[in-house]
């Protein structure tokens, strides 16, 4: 009887791995069409602790594939997205990125999704002279500036300089910063403080949180006994929505800044009544239907938003945004220049106001992110939704 | 170390020569080199674990230790990545010595906890210590290895040296396993009082097994660190301990066969699997469960014990055949 179950369940296990390897052989084969494709390599933290960022990013990148096929490809030529998973890792990134270029042969490749994972990347396409596109924040990615690379995502140090500017104009200047210990926040932390002096605001306490912390009370409780007039909460990861909830805990009723890794509505949802009035900045996705008709960008937002929400049934965040961005220029640059890599490398980088979801781009050969801080927009939360906060 | 290693590692030694004669593409020479890195840590958690007994869940901090010295050395005070090695090697060695001297005291499911929380400190510290380590945000622009003037920065020459070391440390620990020291280990294995009665310096063998292990570490730690040129913290977190017990656990833990073979699987088959899309993870889950429910002593062990079964099988049956004939 025993071995007759045994036996049963090796049956089944072979079925499995054939199942498995038939629906792979037909994702492998699928799609051959009359003139050769161009191929463009993503590479995105679709699962692990990131994959906030990767899954929108993913999707964006396949809807604009599927919209970019259904007019027709580029000159007829279908585009050919191969998507890795990197998992937030960087030995997958790099093994990623060289399967990509080695084995795929890519034109471009538009991610990796976090900036340790970007940074691990970057030897490998310099050396080989591939055109990454970046969706990962971190402004080392970009400064110093690299032939082959390139991001999308807006600046950190424009996100510190727009919380700096507000406060100056509501007459905030001591103030404590609490920060998440990922690549994300230590940046943050790095700008917050290279940039106060600029703006005369004192850094009264410098608290920092593991991204798995449940509690943050005794971070807080430090700050608390500190004479800080508003507290910056930099991090991108679910757990910064505890921050809120728990100074709502403590009565600490100092105003609370977020950075733009704030801009996904699950972290409004996740941190409840607590997140009303929470002042953050980011790019003008997030609150696209209180945007005046007059923005340049409110186009396409719409149009992203839209169609995102319609294929997806789940809330745009401004990450997935950052890869509508990358993939777009990379296709724009495409259809001007054809599947040379060089061309489309300086076709980017000469590339002037390009309407994203993240700002409107400038590109030079001195600056590869594109972005100024005028691309940021200050938001806040009303009624459990982004609402731009209205220069007052 | 008897005949069949013998041949066994010479066949090993051929492959790794033939195959980036073979298959040229830096992708999958980079995933080999990989292969060969994991390995050398792997070795020595299986003469840890396998041979001796003992558990260790915080080997991913000895590879974050060679890894962040050998990288700090050679960035921040423009020492020659050779240095950065041996500096790497000592240190993971020496921090193996200071853990290992109390915790290996402890036994089963505390020596277990021991090593997890020494591999959870070292992580943070990596996050800490921002002003050596760079923080989260880690460092890069490490410099690769060089012999005079050649530089090892290809995929094909790196995956050679590599592959020279991890060769180089597997004939050891062979020669290591066949000899008295060897048998001491698994008589550690076996029952430690027992070994003790018989006068065998238990305490002292498991802690120099734990500084060997340690030490690979950190040289493992120094070659990623050259090879990828890039470092931050996530790499050495406590779930890659797991992944490498993983390793060792497929390949079969109580033979040293088992740990290149665990290590081969789990490197190469993600790999691999990447064709597969979105089922990528459902099919190597699958392979994984596959392996500890079928063969659960390991794919090395399993696969052998199998084919042994089959030959004696095939024996009785000609035995059966010879004595109806005989009648």
């Amino acid at each position: 009887m025993v071995g007759v179950r045994k036996n049963r369940l090796r049956v089944v296990g072979i079925f499995i791995f054939v199942m498995a390897f038939i629906l792979g052989q037909g994702v492998i084969f699928q799609g051959f069409a009359a003139k050769k494709p161009y191929k463009i390599g993503g590479i995105f933290a679709i699962t692990g602790g990131a994959s906030f960022l990767g899954e929108p990013e993913k999707n964006t990148a396949r809807m604009i594939e599927e919209m970019v096929n259904a007019r027709g490809g580029i000159y007829g030529h279908p585009l050919k997205l191969i998507i890795e998973d990197t998992a937030g890792d960087e030995t997958k990134a790099v093994n990623a990125v060289k399967k990509l270029i080695y084995r795929d042969h890519v034109l471009a490749i538009i991610g990796p999704s976090r900036s340790g994972t970007t940074m691990a990347v970057i030897p490998i396409v310099e050396k080989k002279g591939v055109l990454l596109v970046s969706c990962a924040a971190a402004e080392a990615i970009v400064s110093p500036v690299k032939k082959w690379v390139f991001k999308t995502p807006q600046k950190d140090s424009d996100a510190v300089r727009r919380i700096y500017e507000y406060m100056n104009k509501k007459g905030i200047s001591r103030i404590a910063i609490i920060t998440g210990t990922t690549g994300f926040g230590d940046q943050g932390r790095k700008k917050l403080k290279e940039l106060a002096p600029d703006y005369g605001i004192t850094i009264v306490a410098d608290e920092t949180y593991s991204p798995k912390d449940t509690d943050m009370t005794a971070q807080l409780t430090r700050i608390k006994a500190t004479d800080a007039q508003a507290v910056v909460n930099w991090s991108i990861v679910p757990a910064q929505s505890i921050v809120p909830k728990n100074m709502r805990q403590l009565k600490m009723n100092i105003p609370l800044f977020q950075s733009h890794g704030f801009g996904n509505i699950k972290y409004v949802e996740l941190a409840g009544e607590a997140a009303e009035g929470i002042i953050f900045p980011a790019g003008r996705l997030l609150a696209v239907d209180t945007l005046p008709d007059t923005n340049p960008q409110k186009d396409v937002l719409s149009f992203y938003k839209e169609e995102y929400e319609k294929r997806f049934k789940e809330s745009v965040s401004t990450f997935g945004g950052h890869a509508w961005d990358a993939l777009w220029l990379v296709v724009n640059a495409l259809e001007e220049t054809g599947p040379r890599p060089e061309a489309m490398r300086e076709n980017i980088e000469y590339t002037k106001e390009f309407v994203g979801t993240g700002g409107i781009f400038n590109f030079s050969p001195e600056d590869h992110s594109g972005l100024t801080k005028e691309a940021f927009e200050m938001l806040t939360v009303k009624g459990g939704k982004f609402v731009v906060l209205g220069e007052d | 170390m008897g005949k069949k290693n013998l041949y066994a590692l010479a066949a090993l030694t051929g492959f790794i020569v033939v195959l980036p004669l073979v298959i040229g593409n830096p992708y999958y020479l980079g995933i080999f080199i990989f292969w060969g890195i994991y390995s050398l840590i792997t070795i020595g958690l299986s003469l840890l674990i396998g041979y001796t007994g003992q558990i260790s869940l915080g080997h991913a901090a000895f590879f974050g230790i060679g890894a962040y010295t050998s990288g700090i050395l050679s960035t921040r005070f423009g020492l020659s990545p050779w240095i950065g090695m041996i500096a790497a090697i000592f240190l993971a060695a020496g921090l193996a010595f200071v853990i290992g001297a109390p915790a290996l005291k402890l036994k089963g499911h505390y020596l277990a906890m021991a090593t997890l929380a020494f591999g959870e400190i070292i992580y943070i510290v990596f996050n800490q210590w921002i002003s050596l380590t760079g923080g989260p945000s880690g460092f890069g622009g490490i410099p690769a290895f060089s012999i005079g003037n050649f530089s090892l920065e290809s995929d094909f020459s790196y995956y050679y040296f590599v592959w020279g070391i991890v060769l180089f440390v597997f004939l050891a620990s062979i020669n290591l396993i066949h000899s008295r020291v060897g048998r001491a280990l698994r008589s550690i294995h076996g029952s430690e009082v027992a070994a003790r009665c018989m006068g065998v310096n238990t305490s002292g063998y498991k802690l120099k097994i734990f500084v060997f292990s340690g030490a690979l570490g950190g040289l493992a730690g120094s070659l990623y660190v050259h090879f990828v040129t890039f470092v931050s913290p996530g790499t050495f977190s406590v779930m890659f301990s797991i992944v490498l017990l993983t390793m060792v656990a497929v390949g079969g833990m109580t033979n040293i066969w088992g740990a290149i073979t665990g290590t081969a699987i789990l490197t190469i088959l993600p790999e691999y699997l990447r064709a597969f899309q979105d089922y990528d993870i459902l099919i190597y889950g699958a392979v994984l469960l596959g392996i500890m429910i079928f063969l659960p002593e390991g794919l090395v062990l399993g696969v052998f014990n199998i084919m042994r079964k089959k030959i004696i099988l095939r024996e009785v049956e000609e035995e059966k055949l010879k004595l109806k004939k005989s009648r």
